[in-house]
C-alpha cells in the first residue's frame, strides 16, 4: 500500500498514571507496531492524558506531578507527547468528552494542513460538524486521521462495571472512533466482546493487540514499593524516579487520599443519567 | 550499631543484550540484603561471557560489553568488567568468581584510599574486607541439574564458600531448585532468595526477536542501548543463527577435561 494510502491513526491513552510505569510507555509502542503490521495504518502521534484531580480515586496525587512525571517519560519518545487538558479540568471529565475534545483538535490541525484541496476541506468541515451532535455518532469518515482510545484489558472489561459508563459513551467510544486493547490474555478479551452487544456491533473498530510477553509493572505495585522505601528503578524512566525522590511523592499518607470519596464516575451516574 | 558484612555482587552471563530486568535484578538484591541488616552491598559487577561460550545467537563480546557499558553509565554502583569475556576460552563460574574475589581482596588489603573499580562505596563503614556472592535469576539455579554442565566440585564453591543471591522470575520457584540439590541444600544459609513481584517476562532472547522482527523494544532496554544495536545492526536473523551447530562450550570443556584425566 501507498503511505498516502494509509490511514492516519493517533492513540490517545486516558488514564491515572499516578505515576506513570515503563508498561505505559510500551503499551504505545505495542500498539503502533501492531497497527502498522496490518498495512492499514500509520500511527502519527500518541497522547496521554492524565485524569483530573475531580476523578477522586483513591491515592490519586495532583494532577500537576503526574502530568511533569508523564512529560519527563515522554521526552526521549518522537512521538508521543502529554496533554494536560484534561488534567486542568475542574470536574471530571467522561472519557468520550476527553476524545471528543482531541478528535476536533485533530481535525482542525488537519485542516490546517491542507493545501487547496476544496473537496477534502468540505469533507473534514462536514465531519467537525458531525462531531457537534453527540447522537451522531456512527456517521464516521474514512479518510481522515482516527483518534483510537488505547488502553488494558481492565479497561475493555471495567465497560461492565455498573454505573462506571455511560451506555452511550461506550457506544461513542468503540463506533466513532475505536479501541486498541493491549491484553495478555487475547481469550478474556475476545469472549468480553462477544458477550457485549454494543462492543460486538463494533467488533471491526476494537483491536486486541496480544502482549505475548508479561510485563506487568502496575503504577499500584510501585506506589506500594515507594512507601516501604524499595527500588523502583528500572520500572519507570530515570527523571521520573529522581523526580519523585525530589518531591517526596507516594508515602502511606498520600495513599490514603480520597480514601473516604466516592469515585466521580460513580456519583455521576447513579441516579437518572443526563445526557 | 551492629557492624555489617560488606558485600559485592557478581553477575555472569550473556547479556546479549543486557536489559532493564537484569540491572533491577541489582537493585532489586541490593534491597533484600540491605533489609535483612546484615550486609552492606558496597559494589555490582556484570561480567559478561566470552564468545568462546558458544551459545546460539551470541553477538561479539566487543558488542556486549559496550552495550552493557552503556547501560550502566547511569549507575553508580554496578559496572562491567570485562576480565571474563577476555579470556582465550570459556571460563566457568567458579573461575570468575575466584578472580574477581582475588581482585577484591587484594584491593581492600591495599587500603581504603584507592577510587577504582566497584567496590569504592562505603568502604569506611565496614570493617573486614568485601565478600562476593553470585547474582542470578531463578531459572540459574536450574542449571545445576544439567548433566555435564557444571563440576560438583564448583557448585560447592559457588554456594558454599561464596553464595548466591537469586530472584525469582515469573512462575519459577527457586526454593524448589534448592530443595532438589543436595548441594544447594545444605548451603541454605548462604542462599538469599528475592521475590520479584513484578511479573515481567522481558528477557534478552524476547528483546533479540522483536529486533529481528521490527518490532520496537523502547522502555525495556536503555535508549543509548538500543542506538548501538541499530548503528550496529546487531541481532538479525543471521546473528541468532550463529553457533547453531556449535556445541556449548562447557559441555566440550568437561569431556576434555575427562579425557585428558583418563590419558595422565
Amino acid at each position: 500500500m501507498e503511505p498516502q494510502d494509509l490511514t492516519k491513526v493517533v492513540l490517545l491513552a486516558c488514564g491515572s498514571f499516578n505515576p506513570i510505569t515503563n508498561m505505559h510507555l510500551r503499551m504505545f509502542e505495542l500498539a503502533r507496531d501492531f497497527l502498522e503490521d496490518t498495512g492499514q495504518y500509520i500511527v502519527v502521534r500518541g497522547i496521554i492524558s492524565a485524569v483530573g484531580d475531580g476523578y477522586k480515586k483513591k491515592g490519586l496525587i495532583e494532577a500537576c506531578h503526574r502530568v511533569d512525571m508523564a512529560r519527563l517519560a515522554t521526552d526521549t519518545s518522537d512521538w508521543i507527547k502529554v496533554d494536560a487538558w484534561e488534567s486542568q479540568q475542574p470536574d471530571w471529565v467522561e472519557t468520550a468528552k476527553v476524545m471528543r475534545h482531541h478528535y476536533k483538535e485533530l481535525v482542525t490541525a488537519e485542516q490546517n494542513n491542507d493545501d487547496v484541496d476544496t473537496a477534502k476541506k468540505r469533507r473534514i468541515e462536514e465531519t467537525k460538524h458531525a462531531f457537534e451532535e453527540p447522537s451522531s455518532y456512527h456517521t464516521r469518515r474514512d479518510d481522515g486521521p482516527q483518534l483510537k482510545l488505547l488502553c488494558g484489558a481492565d479497561v475493555l472489561e471495567s465497560f461492565g462495571v455498573p454505573n462506571l459508563w455511560k451506555h452511550e459513551d461506550i457506544a461513542e467510544i468503540v463506533g466513532r472512533y475505536g479501541l486498541v486493547c493491549i491484553t495478555r490474555n487475547g481469550c478474556d478479551a475476545h469472549k468480553f466482546i462477544h458477550q457485549s452487544e454494543v462492543l460486538w456491533k463494533h467488533r471491526k473498530n476494537i483491536h486486541v493487540v496480544r502482549e505475548w510477553v508479561t510485563n506487568e509493572i502496575s503504577a499500584t505495585h510501585v506506589r506500594r514499593a515507594l512507601r516501604r522505601g524499595q527500588t523502583v528503578r528500572y520500572l519507570l524512566p530515570d527523571p521520573v524516579v529522581s523526580y519523585i525522590r525530589e518531591h517526596g511523592l507516594y508515602s502511606a499518607e498520600s495513599e490514603q487520599k480520597n480514601a473516604d470519596v466516592i469515585l466521580a464516575p460513580l456519583q455521576r451516574h447513579t441516579g437518572p443519567s443526563s445526557s | 550499631m551492629s557492624v555489617r558484612i560488606p558485600l559485592v555482587l557478581l553477575a555472569c552471563g550473556s547479556f546479549n543484550p543486557i536489559t532493564n530486568q537484569h540491572m533491577r535484578l541489582f537493585e532489586l538484591a541490593r534491597d533484600h540484603l540491605h533489609q535483612t541488616g546484615q550486609f552492606q552491598v558496597v559494589g555490582g559487577i556484570v561480567s559478561p561471557v566470552s564468545d568462546g561460550y558458544g551459545k546460539q545467537g551470541l553477538v561479539l563480546a566487543k558488542h556486549r560489553i559496550a552495550m552493557a557499558r552503556l547501560a550502566l553509565q547511569s549507575s553508580d554502583w554496578v559496572s562491567v568488567d570485562d576480565w571474563e569475556s577476555q579470556q582465550p576460552d570459556w571460563t566457568e563460574t567458579v573461575v570468575t568468581m575466584r578472580y574477581h574475589y582475588g581482585r577484591i581482596l587484594k584491593q581492600y588489603q591495599e587500603g581504603t584510599g584507592k577510587d577504582s573499580g566497584p567496590t569504592t562505596n562505603s568502604h569506611h563503614l565496614t570493617s573486614s574486607s568485601p565478600r562476593l556472592k553470585l547474582l542470578c535469576g531463578a531459572d540459574f539455579l536450574d542449571t545445576f541439574k544439567v548433566p555435564g554442565l557444571w563440576l560438583d566440585d564448583h557448585v560447592e564453591e559457588v554456594a558454599g564458600r561464596f553464595g548466591l543471591v537469586c530472584v525469582s522470575r515469573g512462575g519459577l520457584e527457586p526454593e524448589r531448585a534448592v530443595h532438589e540439590s543436595d548441594t544447594l541444600s545444605r548451603h541454605w544459609r548462604n542462599i538469599f532468595l528475592v521475590s520479584e513481584w513484578v511479573r515481567n517476562e522481558t528477557s534478552a532472547t524476547e528483546v533479540r526477536r522483536a529486533l529481528r522482527r521490527g518490532l520496537s523494544v523502547k522502555y525495556l532496554l536503555p535508549d543509548s542501548v538500543i542506538e548501538y544495536i541499530h548503528q550496529h545492526n546487531l541481532y538479525t536473523g543471521d546473528s541468532e543463527l550463529k553457533n547453531k551447530d556449535v556445541l556449548l562450550r562447557p559441555f566440550t570443556k568437561q569431556t576434555e577435561m575427562l579425557v585428558k584425566t583418563l590419558d595422565d
